[in-house]
C-alpha cells in the first residue's frame, strides 16, 4: 500500500511531462538503433554513424536524389567528363556556408580548398591530417580510390579536376558516398594551429541542413536546423536522435509518441504496426541481394545445365515465407529493383522439380550427386537465418536426387574460405554502397573478383566485356543498356540462385510528413515536417 | 587490526591479476577480430588487414600485448577505444554517473521496500501477508530482467502512459552535462519541469534493477528477524510489558540487521551486473550498455578496461565490508 501511494504522484507528474513534450512540435525525434562511432564519416562503414554525421550534417560534390539510387548535383553544380573518360572537372557551387562550432566561426564560403583538403587527407599518406585520430579510411580504400585517382587539381577557387588512372564511370557515384563528405579546410587549419587537430573529427562543421549542438554519449544527439543552408532552412527546428538499441523499446517509444521515426522494427511487430492507426508503416525493397553461389570452377557446377537445374529445383517462395516471414521478396536479378538499370524483362527459373530432373539427366547426373551448402553463421538483412534457408534448399534438392550436406564456419573463416573457393555452393549476400549497378555486378561477378568477392569464381567473357564497356562510358542511357544485357547473360548462365531482396520497413508516426525511405539505407530529415 | 587489513589487501593483488588475465584472454577467444567486424562482408584484403593489425599492435605475440596492457594499467592508462579512439577511462567517467544514479535509486527502492516487507513477514509469520511476501520475493528473485522490464514498460508506459518508455529525460529539455547526474543537472539547469521529467524516467528502471536485490533483502530480513525474535531476551522484553513495536524495532531489528547489511553490501555486484541488461532495455547511457556494445564491436581495450574498473569497484566494496565487519565484530578479526 505504501508503495502504491508513493508511486502515484510521481506517475501523475510523468504524465504531465509527456503532454508538454507533445506541444513542442518542431522537434523531430528519431529513435536511432545505436551510438555513432564518431562524427567523421570517412573513418567508418556503419550506417548508424552515417545517419548521425554525413546524411544530415554534411554535403558531397554529388548527392543521391532522395528516394532513388540516382545522383544529382550537390556542392558541385555540374561536372564535365573528358573524351577519354579520365578527367572529371567539377564546377563548384558559390555562396555555400559552413556551420559554426563553439570556438570556430568560418570566415569564408565553401570553395575548392575544402574539396582538396577532404580528398587529400584520405589519399595522400604525407598529408598532415592523414594519421590524425588514427585515421583509417576504410571506404576510400575499399572502393579502390587510391589506385583510381592519379591527381586532384585545383583549377581555380571554384573548379576542381580529378584525374584518373583508368576510365571508371561509377567514380561519380563514389563521390556521392559518405566518405566523400566535404569538410572545412579552414577549420582544419585553425585546429592544427591550435594544436588540437583531433577535434576536427569530434566537432566538425559541415554544410548540411542540420548542425550538431550536443552529443551525450550513448544517449542523445541534438541538432538544430542550419539557418543558412544553401537549399533553404529545414522545416523542423530541432532534430534529436534518441539512441535506443532494442527494437521492442523503439516500438514502445513510437507508440507512446516519444519518437516520430524508428528504423529496423522486429519482423514480429509488423502486423501490429500495420493495424495501428497512429503509425504509417512504410516499406521498400532494400538495396541488397541474398544469393546462393555455385562454385563454377568445381565439377559438376562447371556445367551450366547443372546450375540451371538446381535453380529450377529451388523453391524460393517457400524460403521467403519461412526465412523472411514476409520481410523479403523473391530476387530474379543480382541487383535489386530499386536500382537503376534493373531489367524487369528477365525471366526467372520458376520452381519446377520435374524440369530440373530432366535437365540433370541431360547433363549426365540422372542419379544425382553429393555436394555441400555453406550456411553463414550470422544474421544479415539479406539473409536473416542462413541455416534455415540451407535446410529448405537441402530438402528441395533431395527431391531431384542431389544430396547436400550443410557446412558452416565462424564468420571470418567463412568469408576467407569461400573467397578461396573451398565450397561447392555458398550462401551469402551483398548490400550496395553507392547505388551503381557496377557495385553489384562487377564487384560480385567480374573476372577481377575471382578469388575475392566473386564467390561463384565465375568469369564469363561475354558478361565481363559488357561490364567493362559500361565502365568506360559516362553516358547513362548507354550504361543502362549494357547492364540490362548483362543481367540476361547472368540469368542464362546461372552462376547464382538469386534468392531474395529483403524488404526494409520503417514505421513513422502519422504527423510526420515528407519522409522518404532511402534505398541506400540512410535516414535523412531535411525534407521532413511535423503536422500539429 | 592492521595485520588483518594487510592480510585482506594482499589477497586483492592475485585477484586483480586474475581479472586482467581473464578479460584479456576471454575477449580474444570470441571469434572474429575488430578489423573483420569493422569490414563486414565487404571483407578486407590480407595486406590491409596486416597493415591495420600492425597499427593497432595486434601483430605482436599475445604475451607482449598482455604485458603492454598491464604496464599501461599500472601507469593508469587503460588505452583508447578502437572505435571512437577516445581514452577508455574518459569514456568510463562520462558514463559512470548514469549507472551510479540508477544503481543508487534501485538500491533505495530495494531497501525501502524489502526491509519493511521482511520485518512484517517475520512478525506476522504464517499469515497470508507472510506467504505473499515469500512468494513475491521468490518470483522477483527468479524474474528474467529483460522480460520484466518489457512487461512493466508495456503496462505503465505504453498502455497507461504513466511513465516514459526510455531515456533519462524528455527531449524538450536540453540539459548541459555538468555533474553527469541527471537529477542534479536538471536542478542546475533551472528549467521548469526538468527535475520531474528526470525522476519519472528513473522510476521503471529503478524498479526493474531493484527487484532482485529487494527480494534478497526481504528474504534475508525475514529469516534473520525470525531467529532474533525467538531469542530469550525478546521474550523478556515482551514480558516486561514494553510496547510491541518497540520490541521489534529497538530490540530485535538492531540485532537482526547485521547479516542484512552484509547482504546489502553484496548487492553492489548484482546492481552493477544487472545494470547491463536494464540499461540496454531502457536505453540508459551507462557503463552496462557501453560494455555490451563494445563486446559486439570487439573493442578490446574498452571491454578489458571497463570490466577491470567494475571488478575493482566490487573488490573495494567487499574489502570495505570485510574491514567494517572486522571493526564491528572482533571474533571475525581473530578467527581468520
Amino acid at each position: 500500500m505504501k508503495k502504491r501511494l508513493a508511486a502515484l504522484p510521481l506517475a501523475l507528474m510523468a504524465a504531465g511531462a509527456i503532454s508538454t513534450s507533445a506541444q513542442a512540435a518542431s522537434t523531430l525525434v528519431y529513435c536511432s538503433e545505436g551510438s555513432p562511432e564518431g562524427f567523421n564519416p570517412s573513418f567508418y562503414t556503419a550506417g548508424t554513424t552515417f545517419d548521425a554525421s554525413s546524411k544530415n550534417m554534411f554535403n558531397r560534390l554529388v548527392e543521391f536524389k532522395l528516394g532513388t539510387t540516382e545522383t544529382e548535383p550537390g556542392l558541385a553544380e555540374s561536372y564535365d567528363v573528358s573524351e577519354d573518360g579520365l578527367e572529371y572537372t567539377f564546377h563548384l557551387r558559390k555562396g555555400v556556408k559552413f556551420h559554426s562550432a563553439k570556438d570556430f566561426k568560418p570566415s569564408r564560403d565553401f570553395n575548392a580548398d575544402d574539396v582538396i583538403f577532404t580528398f587529400a587527407r584520405q589519399w595522400d599518406k604525407n598529408h598532415p591530417y592523414h594519421s590524425v585520430s588514427g585515421g583509417s579510411y576504410e571506404y576510400f580504400n575499399g572502393m579502390g580510390m587510391p589506385d583510381l585517382i592519379k591527381d586532384i587539381v585545383k583549377v581555380d577557387d571554384y573548379t576542381v579536376k580529378f584525374v584518373l588512372n583508368k576510365p571508371e564511370a561509377p567514380f561519380v557515384a563514389n563521390l556521392a558516398m559518405d566518405f566523400a563528405s566535404i569538410f572545412s579546410a579552414e577549420q582544419a587549419d585553425y585546429l592544427m594551429d591550435k594544436g588540437t587537430p583531433e577535434q576536427l573529427d569530434i566537432n566538425p562543421v559541415g554544410t548540411g541542413p542540420f548542425q550538431k549542438v550536443q552529443y551525450q554519449k550513448d544517449s542523445l544527439i541534438r541538432y538544430t536546423a542550419f539557418d543558412d543552408y544553401w537549399k533553404g532552412r529545414a522545416e523542423i527546428d530541432r532534430l534529436v536522435f534518441s539512441i535506443t538499441p532494442d527494437a521492442s523499446v523503439r516500438y514502445a517509444k513510437l507508440k507512446a509518441g516519444e519518437c516520430h521515426v524508428m528504423p529496423y522494427p522486429n519482423p514480429a511487430d509488423l502486423e501490429q504496426m500495420e493495424a495501428d492507426s497512429d503509425i504509417n508503416l512504410m516499406h521498400q525493397e532494400g538495396l541488397n541481394v541474398g544469393y546462393l553461389a555455385f562454385n563454377t570452377q568445381k565439377a559438376p557446377f562447371t556445367d551450366t545445365k547443372v546450375r540451371q537445374a538446381l535453380s529450377l529445383a529451388t523453391n524460393k517462395n517457400a524460403i521467403i515465407d519461412a526465412v523472411f516471414q514476409g520481410a523479403g521478396k523473391v530476387a530474379k536479378n543480382p541487383i535489386p529493383p530499386t536500382m537503376w538499370s534493373y531489367n524487369d524483362n528477365v525471366k526467372d527459373y520458376s520452381y519446377d522439380p520435374v524440369k530440373a530432373k530432366a535437365l540433370l539427366k541431360e547433363a549426365g547426373y540422372e542419379d544425382g550427386f553429393k555436394t555441400n551448402i555453406w550456411a553463414m553463421p550470422v544474421q544479415r538483412p539479406y539473409n536473416p537465418n542462413a541455416r534455415r534457408m540451407a535446410e529448405i534448399i537441402q530438402e528441395d534438392w533431395k527431391k531431384v536426387g542431389v544430396d547436400a550436406e550443410i557446412v558452416s564456419y565462424e564468420w571470418g573463416e567463412y568469408l576467407n574460405r569461400s573467397k578461396k573457393g573451398e565450397h561447392d555452393t555458398v550462401l551469402l549476400g551483398w548490400t550496395g554502397d553507392n547505388g551503381d549497378p557496377d557495385n553489384f555486378l562487377y564487384v560480385l561477378l567480374g573476372c577481377d573478383a575471382v578469388g575475392g568477392s566473386n564467390r561463384a569464381q565465375w568469369c564469363d567473357e561475354e558478361f565481363n566485356n559488357l561490364l567493362l564497356a559500361a565502365k568506360k562510358t559516362a553516358d547513362k542511357a548507354e550504361r543502362t543498356k549494357l547492364y540490362e544485357d548483362a543481367q540476361q547473360v547472368f540469368k542464362r548462365e546461372a552462376p547464382w540462385v538469386t534468392v531474395a531482396h529483403s524488404v526494409v520497413y520503417e514505421p513513422i508516426r502519422n504527423e510526420v510528413k515528407g519522409y522518404k525511405i532511402d534505398p541506400l539505407g540512410g535516414h535523412y530529415f531535411y525534407n521532413v515536417s511535423l503536422e500539429k | 587490526m592492521f595485520q588483518f587489513i594487510f592480510r585482506r589487501l594482499s589477497l586483492v593483488i592475485p585477484t586483480f591479476i586474475g581479472i586482467t588475465l581473464l578479460t584479456f584472454t576471454l575477449i580474444r577467444l570470441i571469434p572474429g577480430d575488430p578489423i573483420e567486424v569493422m569490414a563486414g562482408e565487404r571483407g578486407v584484403s590480407a595486406e590491409r588487414h596486416a597493415e591495420l593489425s600492425a597499427q593497432l599492435g595486434f601483430d605482436q605475440p599475445l604475451y607482449v600485448q598482455y604485458f603492454n596492457y598491464v604496464s599501461g594499467v599500472l601507469q593508469g592508462d587503460l588505452g583508447n577505444s578502437l572505435v571512437t579512439k577516445e581514452p577508455v577511462l574518459s569514456e568510463f567517467l562520462t558514463l559512470f554517473p548514469a549507472t551510479i544514479e540508477l544503481a543508487f535509486c534501485a538500491a533505495m527502492f530495494a531497501i525501502f521496500i524489502g526491509l519493511p516487507a521482511g520485518i512484517i513477514a517475520a512478525v506476522k509469520r504464517g499469515t497470508l501477508f507472510d506467504h505473499s511476501v515469500m512468494t513475491f520475493s521468490l518470483t522477483g528473485y527468479s524474474m528474467p530482467i529483460f522480460w520484466w522490464a518489457l512487461l512493466l514498460m508495456l503496462i505503465f508506459s505504453v498502455n497507461l502512459g504513466w511513465t516514459p518508455v526510455s531515456g533519462r529525460i524528455d527531449v524538450v529539455y536540453w540539459i548541459d552535462d555538468v555533474t553527469g547526474f541527471m537529477l542534479i543537472d536538471s536542478i542546475l539547469s533551472g528549467e521548469e519541469g526538468a527535475l520531474s521529467s528526470a525522476i519519472s524516467h528513473l522510476i521503471l528502471p529503478s524498479i526493474v534493477l531493484g527487484t532482485i536485490p529487494m527480494a534478497v533483502i526481504a528474504r534475508m530480513t525475514r529469516s534473520s528477524m525470525l531467529e532474533v525474535l525467538s531469542e530469550d531476551y525478546i521474550r523478556t522484553a515482551r514480558a516486561k510489558g514494553i510496547a510491541p513495536w518497540r520490541v521489534i524495532i529497538i530490540h530485535a531489528l538492531r540485532n537482526a540487521l547485521i547479516p542484512v547489511i552484509t547482504v546489502i553490501g553484496l548487492q553492489v555486484g548484482i546492481l552493477l551486473s544487472g545494470a547491463i541488461l536494464t540499461e540496454t532495455v531502457f536505453a540508459w547511457p551507462g557503463i552496462g550498455k557501453w560494455l555490451i556494445e563494445s563486446i559486439g564491436r570487439r573493442d578490446y581495450p574498452v571491454v578489458q578496461g571497463g570490466i577491470l574498473i567494475v571488478a575493482s569497484i566490487i573488490i573495494v566494496v567487499n574489502l570495505l565490508v570485510d574491514v567494517a565487519y572486522g571493526i564491528v565484530n572482533p571474533r571475525i578479526r581473530h578467527s581468520r
